[in-house]
């Protein structure tokens, strides 16, 4: 390699992710998505909290496509004659809130017992991972079932239920990280100069480990958001007046050879959440591997030049 | 290779033991079958002989040694709703689940070999390009909206398929294809990633530079190879599938144990629920010794250690 190429590949500065993500169109899409969706959460139940409440009999179970009723009525009007445009943002607080909050209670719990299985002790750690065992070794699901018949089917013990369900995943990873970790030179250092050991794990295994959980943490809320919505619609989860858009599948299933759309817009809007997660974690894991990096970084690029290529491959060693 | 197993045994051993457990406990924390099951009005001594008959009113420590003891005799109990054996119940109930399992989980690992191996073949072509979005789709399906969806579709509105129910087997092409969006979607991915690895490795250069078959070098070098994670994920999968099976076995109706099991726990038959659980946990053991054993039959580093 000459001076001069070297040079150029430390100048060369790495291109941060927000202008990765106009280079990837159905990442870009996909977080267009989850902004609409983020914006829903916020101010949905505020906004829209009268319209997905108000009954209309003449609007029983209307057809979608038609503005006549107003522009809310779009998708239809449910078997109370209530929007089902406004009923679905409302729904996606809830939706929203399970799904987030139980994942990242998960990744909490289970990055920390994964640290202290993987650090602290082998003794403890055998007993933390034979506890994942359990969880692992039987359909989360049918946990869930048992569980929330034990404790009322509430959002506060859905998230609960949720989250340990996940838990195993965080734990697994967090601990093999941890333990390849814990044998690099700077832990060493770390350790020689005096540190202690939740010194070590907070200021040096921490920032290691956290990219990892956070690429699975988008895995997870699709999966998650899958898991509420198959509770609820079994009629174990979220009991009305509650909603979430599972329920709504539930609850459009009975009207489903006369109004199809009952059930139909909210599988929809749980398909469309669940595939934009699972799109931008595909692209999140791109851009955090740097043997993948540049797929992206190139793109958009001059093709014509193949040493772009070269170049974009050589800057990712510094990225 | 006889210490691995060994280990591995023993741990899904103390999974098994610790389900079980749990499962007892919680189960008779949901609250007393008794109000359930007898008339608003009967009297206390009825209540009182139900209790008893049952077994419910000694502490849950109690219950479980006795538990313990007719477990070693090879008694599950009685099922509260339906009179008759639990594990009857429950091995009535089983050859439904598993037909629906294996065959779902069988067509999507070989589907997901098929189309994940050409994926990786030309990475960022056409098929890999089309089969990762559709993978990715079926991954992110909620399977009971499909599956509701497909009723409407093909046997409310074309009335080509029936909308639910046991039978020929046109009654097998919705359940099965609902439940093999998940694993085959997840599985595609995983086998493509994989084959990418083996793909770009030194032996698959060798073996094309010995002037073997493209063919040969996808299905018997790379695949080889690749087929470890495959194997591990499609285990971990199969405990998942049974997820599905619960959504699939109700909404199409089929007396499999997933419904057999959330209406047990609707109804507070904790027999039946305990009997259940411990089939399938113990199916989900054997299929764990079984994913080990073929590990070693197909790392040589495992088997040579």
């Amino acid at each position: 390699m000459s001076t001069a190429e070297q040079e150029a590949i430390t100048i060369r500065r790495v291109t941060p992710w927000w202008r990765l993500l106009p280079r990837d169109k159905f990442a870009l899409v996909a977080a267009c998505w989850m902004v609409v969706l983020f914006a829903c959460f916020l101010l949905g139940p505020e906004l829209f909290g009268k319209a997905a409440t108000a009954i209309n009999l003449r609007a029983r179970n209307l057809a979608p496509g038609s503005l006549e009723n107003g522009w809310l009525m779009i998708l239809g009007g449910d078997a109370l004659g209530r929007s089902i445009l406004a009923r679905l943002i409302v729904a996606s607080r809830n939706t929203m809130t399970i799904a987030l909050t139980a994942v990242i209670l998960a990744m909490l719990a289970g990055g920390a017992l994964g640290m202290i299985a993987g650090y602290i002790g082998r003794g403890v750690g055998q007993i933390i991972m034979r506890f994942a065992d359990v969880l692992q070794s039987f359909p989360s699901l049918l946990l869930a079932v048992v569980v929330l018949y034990v404790l009322e089917p509430s959002v506060t013990n859905l998230i609960i239920v949720l989250s340990i369900t996940r838990l195993p995943i965080y734990l697994r990873v967090t601990r093999a990280e941890v333990m390849e970790v814990r044998e690099r030179v700077f832990v060493d250092a770390a350790r020689a100069l005096g540190g202690g050991r939740f010194h070590i794990l907070r200021r040096h295994i921490t920032p290691v480990v956290a990219p990892t959980l956070l690429t699975i943490l988008t895995v997870d809320f699709s999966i998650v958001m899958l898991a509420e919505s198959s509770l609820s619609f079994l009629g174990i989860g979220i009991q009305p007046p509650e909603i979430t858009w599972g329920l709504m599948v539930a609850q459009g299933r009975n009207y489903l050879s006369q109004a199809w759309w009952l059930a139909f817009f909210p599988g929809l809007a749980i398909m469309l959440a669940t595939l934009s997660g699972n799109i931008l974690s595909n692209w999140l894991r791109i851009v955090s591997d740097p043997e993948q990096r540049w797929r992206l970084e190139t793109v958009g690029q001059d093709k014509r030049k193949p040493e772009k290529q070269g170049q974009g491959a050589g800057g990712r060693t510094d990225g | 290779m006889a210490k691995f197993l060994g280990t591995r045994v023993l741990h899904s051993g103390i999974a098994l033991i610790g389900l079980i457990l749990a499962v007892f406990f919680l189960v008779r924390l949901t609250g007393d079958p008794t109000d359930l099951y007898l008339p608003i009005d009967a009297s206390l001594e009825t209540r009182k002989e139900f209790a008893h008959k049952h077994g419910f009113d000694r502490s849950a420590v109690e219950q479980f040694l006795v538990f313990l003891k007719d477990v070693s005799q090879g008694d599950l109990g009685y099922s509260l709703r339906k009179q008759r054996p639990a594990m009857e119940l429950v091995l009535e109930a089983y050859p439904t689940t598993l037909r629906l399992a294996g065959v779902a989980m069988t067509l999507s690992i070989a589907l997901a070999i098929v189309v994940g191996s050409i994926a990786a073949y030309r990475p960022g072509g056409v098929f890999d390009r089309i089969s990762s979005m559709a993978s990715l789709a079926g991954a992110s399906a909620p399977d009971f909206w499909i599956a509701i969806t497909g009723i409407l579709l093909f046997a409310v509105t074309f009335r080509w398929l029936p909308t639910s129910g046991v039978g020929g087997i046109e009654y097998w092409v919705l359940p099965i294809v609902v439940l093999m969006l998940r694993p085959f979607g997840l599985m595609v991915q995983v086998v493509r990633a994989s084959m990418l690895g083996a793909l770009s490795s030194a032996y698959v250069k060798t073996a094309r530079a010995k002037g073997v078959g493209e063919s040969a070098i996808i299905f018997v070098h790379a695949l080889r190879n690749a087929g470890l994670s495959v194997i591990t994920v499609a285990g971990d999968l199969t405990v998942g599938l049974i997820n599905g099976a619960v959504i699939v076995e109700t909404v199409f109706g089929w007396p499999g144990v997933g419904k057999l099991m959330i209406d047990s726990v609707i109804q507070r038959d904790f027999p039946t629920v305990q009997a259940a659980v411990m089939v399938t946990a113990m199916a989900i053991f054997l299929l764990n010794i079984v994913i080990d054993l073929l590990y070693v039959a197909l790392d040589p580093r495992i088997r040579h250690q």
